[in-house]
């Protein structure tokens, strides 16, 4: 049976749904050994912003029940050094490459940012990291207030047509609320969800175990959280939908896709199988046959309620 | 160099002492292209507890075989110890950048180790390779020095003198050879010796890392430390295990584990 898996992020084909979350695939150069890079649907690179930064103090990270802590704070070589030393490995993937960027002080650096990504023929489309909970500018994250969230994704709507995609935060009373900003400020798409603000600590020293305290927590733990965002800004946006959370299988991304992401993120399992992801094309694939469907298109936002 | 993930077979799983296992791997890649100092990532389970992998230094290597010698110290090496001869490990490696030691035919600097606790692990894997190069040389000897709570926790003291090495001992209790940390043992040792041209490499504890690194800096020797560092990916993604270099951080599951003592910053 011959099955058809792309689907569409506005303007940008993708050959398959399965994409990769930032900040838990590197460069994509640390996976090559163990997968073939170039049957992802989508590559979202590591955050970068405009200068170099060293981020947080470690220890960074921890593991945490059915899921993991990290603040990192957003350690990037900075914009130049990643165009000069990172980019050229995923130009030449020929698959889209999604660059994730994110302010440190004010969110004009955004407009630094995407108007020099906006030159390269090889950007895909920009993600908007406006919810990184490691990383607090002075008023608090922009993805968890929907005027500022509309205010920078219309400026940087202004001057690029690459497809934008927001990335929001599930630190929030109502993620719907800030979904429909996003789309009235001309975001492409959104994707949902980052990480939630988390803590865990060591009784025995009565420290946090990750450095800076709050950090930010992932893995399967959050899915059922994610997955009820991912429902949640469906029913309120048009826009398509890149959902995330603990996604570990072809199961798990398809619970994504029913309640109306048409893609999917795996982010912290490619720590555990650097291969999750490809994995988990395969299983939709089988899924699809399985069950007769020709088209993935026809699951997004299928849920029977 | 190439990094492989594999199912790799448990070909025996033994008890040393205490809590101290050595497990025996069928997991041809890897034993192929491994280095002293490199670590594999293992998952020690099928289901999401524990959830991420444990990264283990390489003790040894032999044709197709690879082996770990480690210590129970939670929940993950707890499970690690109920898998069986014939049982698989999804394994990932060899990871890391390991130990600079001179290769056969170059001048031998003289080599010192120091290991304390579990830090013996991926020196063993080292000595064999710097008693190659001694076979062919002068009688220098690779000096060893191991560090333990008492006499019952040493461990591969006969490991190292089979390959041809000098062991020193240092018991926190004085139950077998100098009594004190091995780091004032090595102390001890540069003071009645000609030290320079030695390199040292040392694995164990941080405070005892530190100590060397203080003792070889002072002295201006040559010390590469392994570090044992918390990970998340072990291949480079996710920025969890940085330490501090005088070159900024460094990934101690890429640059590192092993670091040059001169160059971190504690």
């Amino acid at each position: 049976m011959k099955t058809n898996l792309s689907v569409e992020l506005g303007k940008l084909k993708l050959n398959n749904p399965v994409m990769v979350a930032s900040g838990t695939f590197g460069y994509a150069e640390e996976f090559r050994d163990f997968m073939d890079l170039k049957k992802l649907g989508a590559i979202v690179t590591k955050t970068i912003t405009l200068k170099p930064r060293k981020g947080n103090p470690s220890p960074r990270t921890c593991e945490t029940t059915g899921g993991m802590l990290n603040s990192i704070g957003l350690e990037n070589p900075g914009l130049e050094n990643f165009i000069k030393d990172k980019l050229p490995f995923l130009k030449k993937l020929s698959i889209p490459i999604i660059i994730s960027v994110a302010s440190e002080e004010e969110p004009e650096e955004f407009l630094e940012l995407v108007s020099r990504l906006n030159k390269i023929a090889e950007v895909a489309a920009i993600e908007l990291n406006i919810s990184c909970p490691n990383v607090q500018g002075k008023d608090g994250l922009i993805a968890q207030d929907p005027e500022s969230t509309y205010r920078i994704v219309q400026e940087v709507r202004k001057i690029t047509d690459k497809t934008l995609i927001t990335k929001l935060s599930p630190n929030v009373t109502s993620i719907g609320k800030v979904a429909k900003s996003a789309e009235e400020a001309g975001s492409d798409a959104v994707s949902l969800i980052n990480t939630l603000s988390g803590m865990s600590i060591d009784v025995q020293r009565r420290k946090p175990k990750i450095a800076s305290g709050v950090a930010g927590l992932s893995g399967p733990a959050i899915r059922p959280v994610a997955v009820r965002m991912v429902w949640e800004v469906f029913k309120k946006v048009k826009i398509p939908i890149i959902g995330m959370g603990g996604i570990m299988d072809a199961d798990s991304a398809l619970e994504f896709i029913i309640v109306g992401a048409s893609a999917v993120s795996v982010g912290t399992a490619n720590f555990i199988n650097p291969k999750t992801s490809l994995e988990i094309l395969s299983g939709l694939k089988e899924y699809l046959i399985r069950n007769k469907i020709t088209e993935i298109k026809e699951l997004i936002g299928s849920l029977k309620v | 160099m190439k990094t492989f993930q594999l199912k790799a077979k448990i070909l025996a799983q033994t008890k040393i002492k205490g809590n101290c296992w050595h497990c025996e791997l069928n997991a041809p890649q890897v034993a192929r292209s491994s280095l002293p100092g490199q670590f594999i990532n293992i998952r020690v389970g099928d289901n999401l507890d524990p959830f991420l992998r444990r990264p283990i230094s390489i003790h040894s290597v032999s044709g197709t075989k690879a082996s770990i010698l480690y210590e129970v110290v939670g929940k993950a090496t707890e499970i690690l110890t109920q898998k069986k001869k014939g049982d698989f490990l999804d394994v990932i490696g060899p990871l890391g950048s390991g130990f600079n030691y001179p290769k056969p035919k170059t001048q031998n600097p003289k080599p010192i180790l120091v290991a304390g606790g579990m830090g013996v692990a991926p020196l063993i894997f080292l000595a064999g390779k710097l008693t190659e190069v001694e076979s062919k040389k002068s009688k220098v000897k690779t000096l060893v020095l191991i560090g333990a709570k008492s006499k019952e926790h040493l461990l591969c003291v006969q490991e190292f003198k089979k390959l041809g090495c000098a062991v020193k001992i240092a018991t926190d209790d004085g139950s077998a050879g100098f009594k004190g940390k091995v780091s004032d043992l090595l102390k001890y040792l540069l003071s009645t010796i000609d030290y320079r041209l030695s390199t040292i490499y040392a694995c164990g504890p941080k405070p005892m890392l530190k100590a060397v690194a203080d003792i070889s800096n002072e002295r201006q020797i040559s010390a590469q430390l392994s570090l044992e560092e918390h990970m998340s990916c072990g291949i480079g993604a996710c920025l969890g295990c940085v330490v501090k270099t005088k070159d900024g951080l460094k990934r101690a599951c890429k640059e590192g584990p092993v670091f040059l003592a001169k160059d971190l910053v504690w």
